[in-house]
């Protein structure tokens, strides 16, 4: 068996970065989520005035030869191109070259819950209307779903054990606890997490089509988790690259700051519709902590996956008061500032997290107002909360029954 | 007690045949089943050849809901899961879901059905949406393609670790290494994993006409995959899946299980080189190769047989006799090496899987499948790779190897379980 428990055994997180609509950049990121500044707004990207639903979280700061070389540009889709820029970020954050680390010692493992798919859907056009020699010679890997792990490595001379995980938004935590296993299992440092974007306007169909979609035109009201008044999600671009290492490895190297460890992780899937039996995120909560060597009681704040939508959010509600008992943990959701980002929703919430565990503070869900008594919450509301957090957990579900929890902790130095 | 991944339950879905035995058997024999493309006019394509499977979902027993609702790769994994856990002898419900796991390996996902929801919702490529009526339920499955290790899930009633895979074309291969670790680390009990891809498509087919990946070899199609022949000039776009029942060895012993091969080692490293291209010296994969006979505490001169990627393209394969040479040293040149691809083509992501099946049923039938079509081998490429004719022979250790874009090398180490004691 391959279950320690001693907190060397931890890996920790030792660099950070984020591309978000509400920042490129951790500390932009981060101080948008203090001050509840929401990066949700009307659709630009291409006419979607025929569309139901027409708010999304875009990124609309990023201009990409300034972060990327150019003859990277025509081979990759927009969320390759964040996931470049944010990975030399999160690189740069933790110190880490190329001769950092001997062969093989750096990895990469990102989650992907859309593929390159504004490309693809350029391509199929041209297919379509002109002809298979019009196809890009780039259409073969800028479209599958382990572009994003394979650039990441190319650029920066990764060669070690890599993947790429699809499970929608829960993927993006997936990854980050198989990269947690890569380095328990001997790989020194892996760059780790998940980008997403499909604002095309077949990917925004397509994401419409899923029936989730809030359909309400107010940004200050569309995405309202844990609210009487939830009624869908609005969807989001972007995600969060982090560099996860073996803790004696960054101390060696000289890392220059260990934000936290990942304590635990754990995932599971809930029973086939229709089955009587309980759904699964209360489980994969208990084997997270379980696995983190965690009682309920030492959690300081959840990072709720908060779907928006009121069986969801019910049922969350619930598994976390069978948990941690009624009001008993604080409980947030800063995603609502930047809708639901796919394989980068998890990623970019474990990063507001540890920010949180650096800070001491609960940043807010900002929109909800008004939770149902039954839910027996204690979410985070206004203002972000001061207080000490020192253990944070982070839930994220995927659409069909995808549950992840992952447990983030202050390193012992 | 060191806990051991074996497979105790198969299930293939190839081109050439309707189930696991009618694929052993077209490999035993040596016969392809690469043939013209049937499934859309493929005049305007520079590659015209492809291995079909001939699927009938209905006689399948797929209801009229999943066969609506299933991407054609999403099919075939259902069915080759379910196959599979009819062959490991579990019985529903056992063991414990919530110790039950599910690992689905592909590369394009629900290349199929994007496409034919593209061609409703464009117009044929006319214009963009003239009638949002046309946009399908089930297109948001098809955007994000979760839904795929989703329905597998249910078909196993797996409630425990759950995902996808999708590391191109070693994305079958990494499912079921990373379904063994599931095992060996006590998240699961038992695993469904493999691998599905269903990319015989227009723009698939035309990702690769653009790179000249696939060969044009289109007058000769039964004889057009050609791995380690002089005259090879790409590999032939495939479909199919392979699925596993993956047990705790000794979970398997006590109920009497029967153990097709024991998933010893697995290992994948990126070459951190170029997303399609190779470098000669096969550094990389040998370095996988290393790393999972270490695993798999297993010295290179006990391999029986490699079942090579094998696709077919001139980099490839020598790329690959590189690696083997640099991995087993002398050893490279004793042993027997095949490509499947020359019988089956390439599935992308499915395929590593299917070579998992053919490995786990070498050993099961103590017999090398042989590299098709293969009669005047490149003089770069001077190992012994089992030309024509299957090899009645001893074989207890098989590795299994596969390279994709991305930079992906991943090594596989499958044996009897008797072979090594923990």
């Amino acid at each position: 068996m391959n279950v320690r428990t001693t907190p060397a055994d931890h890996p920790v997180i030792t660099g950070l970065a984020v591309a978000s609509p509400i920042g490129l950049g951790v500390e932009e990121f981060w101080s948008s989520v203090l001050g509840g500044d929401s990066g949700i707004t009307e659709l630009d990207r291409f006419d979607a005035s025929g569309y139901p639903a027409r708010l999304a979280g875009q990124i609309r700061d990023f201009d990409a030869g300034a972060h990327l070389p150019s003859r990277i540009l025509p081979q990759t889709d927009v969320s390759t191109r964040y996931a470049l820029a944010a990975a030399e970020w999160a690189l740069a954050d933790a110190a880490v070259t190329p001769e950092t680390l001997p062969d093989y010692a750096m990895g990469v493992v990102t989650a992907n819950a859309l593929g390159g798919f504004e490309f693809t859907h350029r391509e199929f056009q041209k297919l379509w209307s002109q002809g298979p020699e019009f196809v890009s010679v780039y259409e073969s890997f800028a479209w599958f779903y382990a572009v994003n792990t394979g650039q990441i490595s190319i650029r920066h001379a990764m060669r070690g054990p890599s993947a790429a995980l699809v499970a929608e938004q829960a993927g993006g935590l997936d990854a980050l606890g198989h990269a947690r296993r890569t380095v328990r299992r001997g790989t020194a440092l892996v760059l780790s997490g998940g980008v997403d974007s499909a604002l095309d306007p077949w990917g925004w169909a397509s994401q419409l089509a899923g029936g989730r979609v809030s359909r309400v035109a107010d940004p200050a009201r569309a995405y309202l988790p844990f609210d009487a008044a939830a009624c869908g999600y609005v969807p989001g671009e972007g995600g969060a690259l982090l560099v996860v290492e073996d803790a004696e490895g960054a101390h060696r190297r000289g890392a220059p700051q260990i934000y936290a460890e990942i304590a635990g992780h754990a995932s599971s899937f809930d029973p086939p519709p229709g089955s009587d039996r309980p759904p699964g995120l209360r489980r994969a909560v208990e084997l997270a902590l379980a696995d983190a060597g965690a009682a309920p009681g030492d959690v300081d704040v959840v990072f709720a996956d908060a779907s928006g939508l009121p069986e969801l959010d019910r049922a969350e509600a619930a598994a976390l008061t069978a948990v941690f008992g009624p009001r008993a943990v604080p409980v947030t959701a800063p995603k609502t500032l930047t809708g639901r980002m796919y394989a980068g929703g998890g990623p970019t919430d474990v990063v507001a997290a540890v920010l949180a565990i650096r800070d001491h503070v609960v940043p807010a869900t900002a929109g909800t107002r008004n939770v149902p008594e039954e839910y027996e919450l204690d979410l985070v509301l206004g203002d972000a909360r001061e207080r000490p957090v020192d253990t944070a957990l982070v839930l994220a579900r995927g659409r069909w029954g995808f549950n992840s929890a992952l447990v983030v902790r202050r390193h012992p130095n | 007690m060191n806990r051991r991944a074996v497979i105790t339950g198969i299930g293939v879905r190839a081109p050439g045949g309707h189930c696991t035995k009618d694929f052993w058997e077209l490999l035993s024999a040596g016969r392809t089943a690469t043939r013209s493309i049937t499934f859309f006019d493929a005049s305007p394509f520079r590659s015209r050849v492809a291995g079909e499977v001939d699927f009938d979902a209905g006689a399948e027993g797929l209801s009229p809901r999943e066969i609506r609702r299933m991407d054609r790769a999403t099919q075939f994994a259902v069915v080759c899961a379910r196959d599979a856990l009819a062959d490991s002898g579990l019985m529903p419900g056992e063991p414990d879901p919530r110790r039950v796991a599910a690992v689905l390996g592909s590369a394009v996902a629900s290349a199929t059905s994007l496409e034919n929801e593209y061609l409703v919702m464009s117009d044929a490529g006319a214009h963009w949406l003239a009638d949002p009526g046309y946009l399908s339920p089930h297109m948001f499955d098809y955007l994000s393609p979760g839904v795929m290790p989703a329905e597998v899930a249910w078909t196993a009633g797996a409630e425990g670790p759950v995902t996808m895979i999708s590391d191109g074309c070693t994305s079958g291969l990494d499912a079921v290494g990373h379904g063994a670790q599931l095992i060996r680390e006590g998240a699961a009990d038992m695993v469904v994993a493999g691998a599905a891809d269903a990319p015989v498509t227009p723009i698939v087919a035309a990702c690769f006409d653009a790179i000249k990946a696939t060969t044009p070899r289109n007058d000769d199609p039964a004889s057009a995959s050609r791995p380690f022949d002089g005259s090879r000039n790409g590999f032939v776009l495939a479909e199919g899946a392979a699925m596993f029942v993956l047990e705790e060895y000794g979970a398997a012993r006590k109920r009497g299980a029967h153990v097709y091969a024991e998933v010893g080692g697995f290992a994948t490293r990126c070459n951190a080189y170029h997303m399609t291209g190779l470098k000669k010296d096969g550094r990389e994969m040998a370095e996988a190769i290393r790393a999972a006979l270490d695993e798999a505490r297993i010295d290179a001169t006990a391999i029986d047989y490699i079942n090579a990627h094998g696709s077919g393209t001139k980099q490839n394969d020598r790329h690959e006799t590189a690696a083997f040479k640099r991995a087993l040293g002398h050893h490279a040149y004793d042993v027997p090496v095949s490509s499947i691809k020359s019988m089956v083509g390439h599935s992308l992501g499915a395929i590593g899987s299917i070579e998992i099946a053919a490995s786990a049923l070498a050993i099961e039938h103590h017999v090398v499948p042989p590299t098709a079509n293969l009669h005047t081998p490149d003089p770069e490429c001077d190992l012994d790779y089992a030309p024509i004719t299957a090899r009645e022979q001893r074989v207890d250790t098989v590795l299994s190897v596969g390279s994709g874009f991305g930079g992906f090398q991943s090594a596989m180490v499958l044996h009897r379980p008797e072979v090594v004691s923990r």
